[in-house]
């Protein structure tokens, strides 16, 4: 194959592959959204929260497991908690209350984590080398890492039990149902603390599966919180409302800003990578606002 | 009597919804509850699932006696509703919305439905066999993939009833079911009502303001007025009940 060719798709598998890792955080947002109409700022603060607690206990000696585990049970409670002391009391509140309380909700999860583990960076690792696949790179030549790879297929397997959750059962009827109206989910017998509880216990979870490959990725360190800004132009393509939204939302800012960088970027001296993703978004709110899989809402008059 | 209402006032700051109304429904019976617009009626219904709490008097279901109910409550002891200005779920299926309904009957906890394993599939399968019979039974077979958000008012009015019917309640309550209807949809509806209340022997308790709806179809009408309870009794006694007539007509001075 001729270098360019080869090049070319090194870079767009690299934007996809990135692409997944935003879509991984993108899926918090989602989950939140759905279920409770609350945009949670609150998600970033989340991954570093769940990223620095594992990475801390992995410090301490722990076995690499339990700490998972420890951490995993740390992010349920951390959902539940929430659930139970700040959005319980705002049941019936308008949306824009709720996402204030969400900010809030960041800036207590940023210093508590701080004050517990400290603001040192630390490096992180799952034992799976960030290297190019040697036979990938043997038999065509293409270099693309082991790490991208196996991070794709945990966000690709994460999306697809939750999508069927969503789809197939009660609890995610439930929860879809919660999200389309409270008052009548009550009426129907839902329990609402309880569905609530539920979602901030799943999205404490994606959490930490964020928070240990963007870990892995970017070290686990304070600007791990800006990944979720990240999130927002992969939501704006995506849909707030769609799980698969959200993985389409993000292959695509992933590919896009990897392939500006590499063949526009230059034109304009480089580093466009940052700020594209946010210009694609924009085009995208011009055409279709409600995003690729959103749900478009009818008003009748 | 399956359900009684002693004495139940309800008030938001001064201005006072209910004062001191009793009734009773029978079991098996259709219940009509009929007065000008403010008399308190949805008040009424809204005490019953407990969407409001009342602050003096009684509910007695079920030879159960409760002070005040919650939405959630209400449910699993077998009361379910519909809305005067609709609730469904916009962005939901026909049979998704449907099958909300059944959500008090399911059983399965969040870690089997995690993993979508045996006896969760096989409940959901069970639970939707269920809901298809109640699609058949209203007839909307046509439109159970649709979005309720875009269905015409009169189906969604029957949506809402079928989820309501999906909880197998033992007392149903319709806050206005035809309301806003054409007459033919009004006569299908009133035909759901009397098919509900005579195969599935539900107690069915609804507000109405077609005196004609009501006249044919309730065994029994309660007659509300600014709050009180005015008159009681079948549709014959109430129509000619002067006190009605005063409540609809107005008062000559």
């Amino acid at each position: 194959m001729p270098i360019e060719v080869i090049f070319f798709i090194e870079v767009l598998a690299g934007g996809l592959l990135a692409g997944v890792m935003y879509a991984l955080v993108a899926l918090g947002f989602v989950l939140i959204y759905k279920a409770s109409g609350v945009f949670n700022f609150a998600q970033g603060a989340m991954v570093f929260f769940a990223a620095l607690t594992f990475v801390s206990l992995l410090a301490l000696q722990w076995n690499f497991w339990l700490a998972l585990l420890v951490t995993l049970a740390v992010m349920v409670v951390l959902g539940l908690v929430t659930e139970r002391v700040v959005l319980r009391p705002l049941v019936n509140q308008p949306p824009i209350t709720l996402f204030m309380a969400t900010i809030g909700l960041t800036f207590v999860l940023e210093g508590l984590s701080q004050l517990i583990w400290g603001s040192q960076p630390h490096g992180l690792e799952l034992g799976i080398p960030d290297v190019p696949m040697e036979w990938l790179s043997q038999r065509w030549n293409v270099n693309i890492s082991q790490f991208d790879l196996f991070a794709a297929f945990v966000a690709g397997l994460l999306v697809a039990v939750l999508a069927v959750f969503f789809q197939k059962t009660r609890i995610g009827r439930a929860l879809r149902a919660v999200a389309d109206d409270h008052q009548a989910a009550l009426a129907v017998g839902i329990p609402l603390q309880h569905i609530w509880a539920i979602v901030w216990a799943v999205a404490g979870f994606v959490a930490l599966v964020a928070g240990l490959m963007w870990g892995v990725r970017n070290g686990v360190q304070y600007a791990l919180t800006f990944v979720a800004l990240k999130a927002l132009p992969v939501l704006l393509i995506g849909g707030f409302e769609s799980i698969p939204g959200a993985i389409l939302g993000g292959l695509i800012i992933g590919a896009t800003e990897k392939l500006a960088e590499v063949y526009v970027g230059p034109m304009f001296g480089g580093g466009i990578e940052s700020w594209f993703a946010y210009v694609v978004a924009l085009l995208f709110l011009l055409v279709r606002p409600e995003g690729l899989f959103g749900e478009k809402h009818i008003d009748r008059v | 009597m399956i359900l009684s209402v002693e004495d139940v006032s309800l008030a938001f700051g001064g201005v006072k919804a209910l004062s001191d109304v009793s009734f009773d429904v029978k079991e098996h019976e259709i219940r009509a509850i009929i007065g000008p617009n403010g008399a308190g009626k949805s008040s009424m219904l809204n005490v019953l699932n407990g969407v409001y709490r009342p602050q003096k008097g009684k509910i007695r279901f079920k030879e159960k006696v409760f002070s005040g109910m919650d939405p959630h409550a209400a449910a699993a002891l077998g009361i379910a509703r519909t809305f005067q200005n609709i609730a469904l779920f916009k962005g939901m299926s026909v049979l998704d919305n449907i099958m909300t309904g059944r959500n008090q009957r399911m059983r399965c906890n969040f870690l089997q439905q995690a993993i979508w394993l045996g006896s969760a599939k096989r409940e959901e399968l069970e639970h939707r066999r269920a809901v298809e019979e109640i699609i058949d039974f209203l007839e909307i077979q046509h439109i159970r993939r649709t979005p309720v958000g875009r269905l015409p008012y009169g189906l969604q009015k029957c949506v809402e009833l079928g989820r309501a019917l999906a909880a197998e309640p033992r007392l149903l309550l319709l806050d206005e079911p035809m309301a806003g209807m054409n007459l033919e949809e009004k006569q299908d509806m009133c035909r759901f009502v009397l098919d509900v209340n005579d195969q599935f022997g539900t107690t069915i308790v609804l507000i109405e303001h077609d005196m004609g709806v009501v006249m044919d179809i309730s065994n029994r009408v309660v007659v509300l007025d600014y709050g009180r309870k005015i008159a009681d009794g079948t549709p014959e006694e109430v129509r000619k009940d002067q006190k009605v007539i005063d409540a609809y007509l107005g008062l000559a001075h």
